[in-house]
């Protein structure tokens, strides 16, 4: 019985990788109405699957839950590989980003359902103003030459803190405006529900990715400064360190609503498959569009061999900044989705233990393969709770840890047997480097070179 | 043609780069050093003796990390590692003291062989059996690490070793939470020898067992005592050892440059695996130690020592053994204060603060020499 | 410097001094070229020669001295934004971007100067498909030049030395540098190779109306190509001249030549 489990999931995982094959191909296609139709059928296929007719349903609760996990481990993941895999900086910290969204998006959309719109007014503001506000001062560092980091991360520590305490004033002054329109927690008001509710979830997801964002801006803006693995232990250090905020959230951190070690409860329900998908496509095609640019190229030139990048003009700081930051917004859009499918977030869930699962993903599936990130994620989660229920029937309640020894053995035979991660480098579809082929030219003089600077 | 005789005389102004508004890097840091002063000398005004305490805590926390900081010190001088799995052999070490006490009777072997010796000797010969047997085992897992795990991967990525270390670390941390290894609860540990306090109120006096020392005194107990000798016979021991013996000067040499060392005929591999086994040792010792210290073990309790003892290291300097001492003690009290004045949870929060502000001030640590730019 | 009247100063170094902890890697070096040059930097292994480079890309701090590119000085600027005023480079062992094709090595040239943003490449705008266009045509248009057509989907790890070595200088020239920097361009070349390479570098230093100084061990090229070489030994200059009269120097015959004369043309 367990086998035939075990069986199971592998042929769900071989469906997966198969329905990501035909969906990155489906946005490979050359024409856009072609595209955007073939992503509507994609979407349907797994929402007829989810749909109950009568008594039956193809995928059950179980497996929706898994397939929304794994969408929101895969934003993770992705946002790692284009950390570590695309940019080469081992980091730790991205579950760190994830929990950091997780809780931000929680705390907008729980306090909108009880009567509260100061969440969605503090966070939204203040990451709009913080934006501004870093904007600002980045041209002003970068026009005042010559000054350390530290002092530009004071400078951007002050800003931010600046534009938090903004963000609370406006809060304070628009909230009595939003809440009449929100109702209580029983008796939702107009924008407590429906269509509304649906807006406020897409912007908590959007504002919680922000926000993770600019925290990671501040963090690395000095750290990545550091060699590669004291990043990659300071990264650590943050997953710890918001770990433990998340355990003192009602005592050190104001938010009571977030009850500290014991858990934040009431987070409503929002994720749908529509929103999994969509954000998980969003952050596919935007990493894509990224790494396919001539900025993409240079975050993987910093990668490759950074002083040769310096002496081909590359800003080095500057594209491990993006990189890194833009990654964190994926894991922080992730912790959005994953925060409003599960409902409960505890600290637990964001331990320093589990943060180590998105970079086994990325490195299952391949550093520099967003194809392999993709299909391990999904692979990862069916694999593991197909072993688990295996498991189960032999080792009783020591399953979860059999599952954890086991892990770590599949790795260290991976570093040792196949280093390059199981799909190397290999993309599919869409996400397949355009090949160039090559066309009879003239051949350019002085005059024609990109003479223009920008 | 002109021929160029002595250098010119043009001695041109040193260059002087990254100096504008440094002032406010280092106004935000002077800032945070001063609240930290002010919030310590406020406590330590208000409530001396609770000061105390406080400290006395933190130092033998300190010289517990201590002991773990010298495995992580030593193998990141030599291999450029970190030994994540170094955390996890302290556990090790720990329980292996726990079941050499608890089945086997060790601590009381010479008592039983011998019945006539004073039970007084008795104990400490039979603590340093298990506290031998300890580091034994941990030096045999730790150098089975090495080999297996480690050692195929010496000239992949850094990065590539690190993954696998975390793995083999985390290997050793759910294995041992199997019910038939360590068990995932935490397990009373039984001590070989009792504890005896004092405390200081006109006087030394010593407490009596089962009661409280009065209100308002410092206390210190034998525990303590013990861990600071063993932690400065350690410190004299691995002195002399890098700095007299030949293979303290082999393993200077690898650390330096492990080709030259190679080509000079060092057993490079074997330098690495001893270095391994002295690391492991320590760790076997601190974790016998710890258990004795804090009477209660289980299979994670290496992660967190393990990581803060890292940080240690990278405080006082990596690869400097009096610099792991220095940072331990300094982590320690960090560490001690925040959860005596602050949050006990906030402590780990704070170790990690503290390793990144150190990583951007002074990336060298404290004993570490700065860096040559020259790659 | 003799030819130093018409034409005007592209690089002016003077009292370059870099020091390394106590050791005094370069101590007042002085160069000038001018615009058009292509002069040779020589001198036995661990002269300098190499921390000259990195110390004008900016890639070292300098320690005490001055630099002034196009007539303007290169202090306390990061080694990006001295190498987009139009400073290009290769490498002593060649430092492709190994594991990216060997378009994607010449397109990174082009990012300082790509004419698209971060917005523009992530909505794809018209802007984007046009601009990529054009520098991948000018990226190819180079590798046409310098005899790679056919091959630009490879990975540049794959290559053959010496496609590696031409794909080096074929990047650098994308970048469109006004001075280009040859770090002993022909090392680990057989002869006919340095043949082909002279070539190239005269060739390019033509078309592109480049000014070039070139690090090389090989005495044959520098004297072949080389107008003007100056002459380094423990940090400092020793000798500068055109190529007879470098070659008669009785320093430098001492210093170089005198434990490599097998090398001397």
């Amino acid at each position: 019985m367990e086998l035939g489990f075990l069986l199971g999931s592998i042929v769900k995982i071989a469906a997966i990788i198969a329905y990501f094959y035909g969906v990155l191909w489906v946005m490979s296609l050359p024409s856009r109405w072609l595209k955007i139709g073939g992503m509507v059928v994609a979407f349907g296929v797994i929402q007829l699957g989810l749909t109950k007719f009568g008594n039956f349903q193809l995928l059950n609760d179980f497996d929706s839950g898994l397939l929304f996990q794994a969408c929101a481990m895969a934003m993770v993941a992705l946002g790692l590989n284009l950390i570590y895999g695309f940019n080469g900086q081992f980091s730790l910290g991205q579950w760190g980003f994830y929990g950091i969204g997780a809780y931000t998006s929680a705390d907008i959309t729980y306090r909108w359902v009880n009567g509260d719109a100061r969440g969605l007014i503090v966070v939204g503001v203040g990451t709009i103003v913080g934006a501004i506000i870093l904007t600002a001062i980045g041209r002003l560092v970068k026009k005042i030459r010559g000054i350390p980091v530290l002092s530009a991360f004071t400078l951007y520590l002050i800003g931010t803190l600046a534009a938090g305490f903004i963000a609370v004033m406006v809060g304070r002054l628009l909230h009595p405006v939003f809440q009449p329109l929100l109702g209580t927690n029983l008796d939702p008001g107009v924008l407590a529900q429906g269509i509304p509710m649906q807006i406020m979830f897409f912007l908590a997801v959007i504002f919680a990715g922000i926000f993770a964002a600019e925290v990671s801006f501040l963090f690395g803006l000095p750290v990545l400064t550091l060699g590669s693995d004291y990043f990659g232990i300071a990264t650590l250090g943050f997953t710890i360190v918001v770990n433990v905020l998340m355990i003192n959230s009602d005592t050190v951190l104001p938010f009571p609503e977030m009850k500290g070690g014991r858990g934040m409860v009431g987070i409503p329900k929002l994720t749908t498959w529509f929103w999994a998908f969509l954000f998980l496509m969003l952050v596919v095609i935007v990493m894509r569009n990224i790494l396919r640019s001539s900025t993409g190229r240079a975050i993987m030139s910093v990668r490759e061999d950074e002083t040769a990048a310096k002496a081909m003009g590359i800003d080095i700081a500057g594209s491990k900044l993006m990189a890194f930051v833009i990654g964190s917004l994926f894991a922080g859009m992730g912790g959005g989705i994953y925060a409003h499918f599960i409902g409960f977030l505890s600290p637990g869930s964001f331990d320093f233990l589990v943060s180590f699962n998105p970079l086994i993903i990325v490195v299952f599936g391949g550093l520099g393969s967003m194809t392999g990130t993709i299909v391990s994620s999904f692979g990862w989660l069916f694999f593991l709770e197909g072993m688990l229920r295996v498991l189960l029937g032999q080792m009783g309640t020591e399953a979860p840890t059999w599952r954890y020894v086991l892990y770590p053995i599949t790795l260290l035979l991976m570093m040792l047997i196949r280093p390059q991660g199981l799909l190397g480098a290999v993309e599919w579809g869409f996400l397949k480097a355009k090949v160039v082929s090559t066309r009879p030219k003239k051949i350019p003089t002085p005059t024609d070179s990109p003479a223009v600077e920008v | 043609m002109q021929q160029v005789s002595t250098p010119s005389q043009t001695s041109l102004p040193l260059v002087k780069t990254h100096t504008r508004l440094a002032w406010i890097g280092q106004l935000f840091f002077i800032v945070l050093g001063l609240a930290v002063v002010y919030i310590l000398g406020k406590n330590l005004i208000s409530n001396p003796t609770l000061f105390a305490n406080i400290f006395i805590s933190g130092l033998q926390l300190g010289f517990v990390y201590a002991m773990i900081a010298l495995g992580y010190t030593m193998v990141y001088g030599i291999v450029k590692l970190i030994n994540f799995a170094h955390g996890d052999v302290f556990m090790v070490g720990a329980f292996v003291s726990f079941f050499a006490v608890t089945r086997f009777n060790l601590h009381q072997w010479p008592l039983a062989v011998f019945p006539s010796i004073p039970p007084m000797i008795s104990v400490v010969i039979g603590s340093i059996s298990v506290i031998l047997l300890s580091m034994l085992i941990c030096i045999l897992l730790a150098v089975t690490i090495e080999r297996v795990a480690y050692k195929p991967l010496r000239d992949a990525p850094r990065i590539a070793a690190l993954i696998t270390a975390i793995g083999v670390s985390f290997f050793l941390e759910y294995f041992g939470a199997l019910n038939f290894v360590f068990s995932p609860r935490f397990i009373p540990y039984e001590r070989p020898f009792e504890v005896v306090a004092w405390y200081i109120k006109g006087g030394i006096h010593q407490v009596v067992p089962g009661t409280q020392p009065p209100d308002g005194s410092i206390t210190f107990s034998n525990i303590l005592l013990i861990i600071m000798l063993a932690s400065v016979l350690v410190q004299i021991f691995l002195q002399f050892l890098v700095k007299r013996t030949k293979i303290g000067v082999a393993m200077r040499a690898a650390s330096y440059d492990k080709q030259a060392a190679r080509l000079m005929g060092i057993d490079v591999d074997s330098v690495i695996s001893f270095t391994f086994a002295i690391g492991a040792a320590f760790a076997g010792l601190g974790g016998v130690l710890y258990a004795i210290a804090y009477s209660s073990i289980w299979s994670q309790l290496g992660i967190l020592p393990g990581l803060k003892a890292f940080i240690a290291a990278v405080l006082g300097g990596i690869g400097s053994i009096p610099g792991a001492l220095v940072g331990a003690l300094i982590m320690g009290q960090a560490e001690s204060m925040t959860a005596g004045y602050i949050s006990t949870p906030m402590r780990d929060a704070v170790a990690f603060t503290i390793l990144i502000i150190v990583l951007l001030i002074r990336p060298t640590g404290i004993f570490g020499e700065p860096s040559q730019e020259k790659a | 410097m003799e030819n130093s009247t018409s034409s005007k100063n592209i690089l002016r170094v003077e009292g370059l001094t870099k020091f390394f902890g106590g050791l005094g890697a370069v101590q007042n070096f002085d160069i000038t070229l001018n615009q058009g040059d292509l002069n040779g930097l020589i001198g036995p292994n661990g002269a300098g020669k190499t921390t000259v480079f990195n110390l004008i890309t900016g890639i070292y701090s300098l320690t005490r001295g001055k630099i002034e590119f196009d007539g303007e000085s290169t202090a306390g600027q990061e080694p990006y934004e001295i190498t987009r005023k139009g400073i290009a480079r290769t490498f002593q062992n060649i430092r492709l971007f190994s594991n990216l094709s060997v378009l994607d090595n010449v397109r990174i040239a082009y990012h300082p100067h790509a004419g698209y943003n971060l917005t523009d490449s992530v909505l794809r705008t018209k802007n984007f498909y046009a601009k990529e266009d054009e520098l991948t045509d000018q990226a190819l248009d180079f590798l046409a030049i310098f005899g790679l057509e056919g091959i630009q989907n490879e990975t540049a790890k794959n290559l053959p030395y010496g496609q590696q070595r031409r794909v080096e200088i074929a990047r650098a020239l994308a970048a469109n540098p006004k001075l280009l920097l040859l770090d002993e361009p022909a090392a680990g070349m057989n002869p006919k190779e340095i043949i082909e390479l002279m070539d190239l570098i005269h060739f390019i230093h033509d078309r592109f109306n480049l000014t070039i100084l070139l690090i090389e061990h090989q005495m044959r090229v520098v004297m072949g190509i080389c107008r003007h070489i100056t002459v380094m030994d423990f940090g400092q200059v020793i000798a500068r001249g055109n190529p007879k009269e470098i070659q008669a120097n009785e320093r430098v015959v001492e210093a170089y030549l005198g434990k490599g004369a097998g090398h001397a043309a």
